[in-house]
């Protein structure tokens, strides 16, 4: 495993220079990548601190909110997930994917916070 | 770099790659909920009984109690204690609780006269006239301190039958001349009817009779008229449904499912 994140780490450091040189999209759409590959076998956490990167870098980049708040949800953080939702909502309103994502999240969300008054 | 490295490299590459062709990317997910009451301090658990109403085919209260003993003996870490399952509704009927008593208690029972008390439980109008039992704290103490302090479930549950009529989405399977299937939608005028399950689970802590946490369920399933499905196959079919939802009150759990990651 160590291996496969150190070959990934390689990856992303050889597309690092064509990714800062093409300005803050670009740069988040590395992190956005990377952290897809290492969700993708399995390393949340590791993902989790990419597309954090990734939102810090493009903070009107979707694609990187939207996959933040499905990391959130891994993580059992459901108010940060539901406020990157919002946010990737926000900067695209119009995406089909993010908002079946968040109608997911929110039925999960619905169920763990759902209490009824004694 | 050794022949694993290289290769595993370029599995990364390659994936990276593929990878890049897409712009969505679905993945499987596991979320995980933690339990809503900690149950650290107990280590039996006391389904007591349920005040049921609604369709006399099932004996809503002993079938509640006798499942839900059953998932929680497989899937709790709580001793489940196999004591008589307490006829609630005529426990309040006969004994009203006169008060709230014990310190813990989350709030005193008011005094209910019985004579009140709905005959035969039809909704939920009736069913809610009986919950003074769930906050009479003394009661619950007692009936804790003989099973040596245990969590203890109860509440109501109301199981009704029901009807709809309405246009319904009905598909047409037709074969050509060439034996090709074709299935087509088309919409119907149905009566269906089914059921109504409306449990209410009320935990209470057997060493001080507080109520811990409660939780209303709803579910409802309809049969087309020509289906004859017996009432007993109906709750359980409904029951289904809702344990996820009892057991995610006392055990954490995942919900396996799947999210889409954009690029």
């Amino acid at each position: 495993m160590r291996t496969t994140i150190a070959s990934a780490l390689l990856v992303l450091a050889l597309s690092a220079p064509t990714a800062l040189a093409g300005g803050p999209r670009s740069a988040a759409q590395s992190q956005v990548q990377f952290g897809i590959e290492v969700a993708q076998r399995g390393l949340w956490k590791e993902a989790l601190y990419r597309w954090e990167k990734a939102v810090e870098l493009d903070p009107t980049y979707p694609a990187a909110y939207n996959n933040l708040a499905v990391a959130y949800e891994h993580e059992g953080m459901f108010e940060k997930a539901r406020k990157a939702y919002d946010k990737a909502i926000e900067l695209d309103p119009k995406n089909a994917s993010i908002r079946q994502n968040y109608e997911y999240f929110k039925e999960i969300n619905d169920r763990a916070s759902r209490r009824t008054p004694r | 770099m050794t022949a694993r490295a290289a290769a595993l490299l370029a599995s990364v590459v390659a994936a990276v790659g593929l990878a890049a062709c897409a712009s969505t990317i679905e993945i499987p997910l596991e979320t995980p909920i933690q339990a809503k009451i900690d149950t650290s301090p107990f280590q039996r658990v006391l389904v007591a009984g349920f005040i049921a109403g609604g369709s006399e085919e099932v004996d809503a209260n002993l079938e509640m109690v006798r499942l839900l003993r059953s998932q929680l003996r497989t899937k709790s870490n709580l001793r489940v204690i196999e004591a008589d399952v307490i006829p609630l509704t005529d426990v309040a009927a006969q004994q009203p609780p006169a008060d709230g008593g014990a310190p813990g208690a989350a709030a005193p029972a008011p005094t209910v006269d019985p004579k009140t008390l709905p005959k035969q439980i039809k909704d939920e109008k009736d069913l809610d006239a009986y919950d003074y039992v769930f906050a009479n704290a003394g009661y619950w103490k007692k009936l804790g301190e003989e099973f040596q302090s245990p969590l203890i479930v109860t509440g109501t549950v109301l199981f009704t039958p029901y009807a709809r009529s309405g246009f319904v989405q009905r598909e047409h399977e037709t074969v050509d001349a060439y034996g090709r299937r074709s299935v087509e939608p088309y919409r119907a005028y149905m009566d269906r009817k089914g059921f109504i399950l409306r449990p209410k689970f009320v935990f209470i802590d057997g060493r001080t009779g507080a109520i811990l946490n409660s939780e209303v369920f709803r579910e409802e399933v309809l049969y087309n008229p020509n289906q004859d499905t017996p009432a007993l196959s109906s709750y359980f079919e409904l029951m289904d449904r809702l344990i996820p939802g009892f057991l995610g009150t006392l055990t954490s759990q995942k919900i396996r499912g799947t999210r889409v990651l954009l690029k």
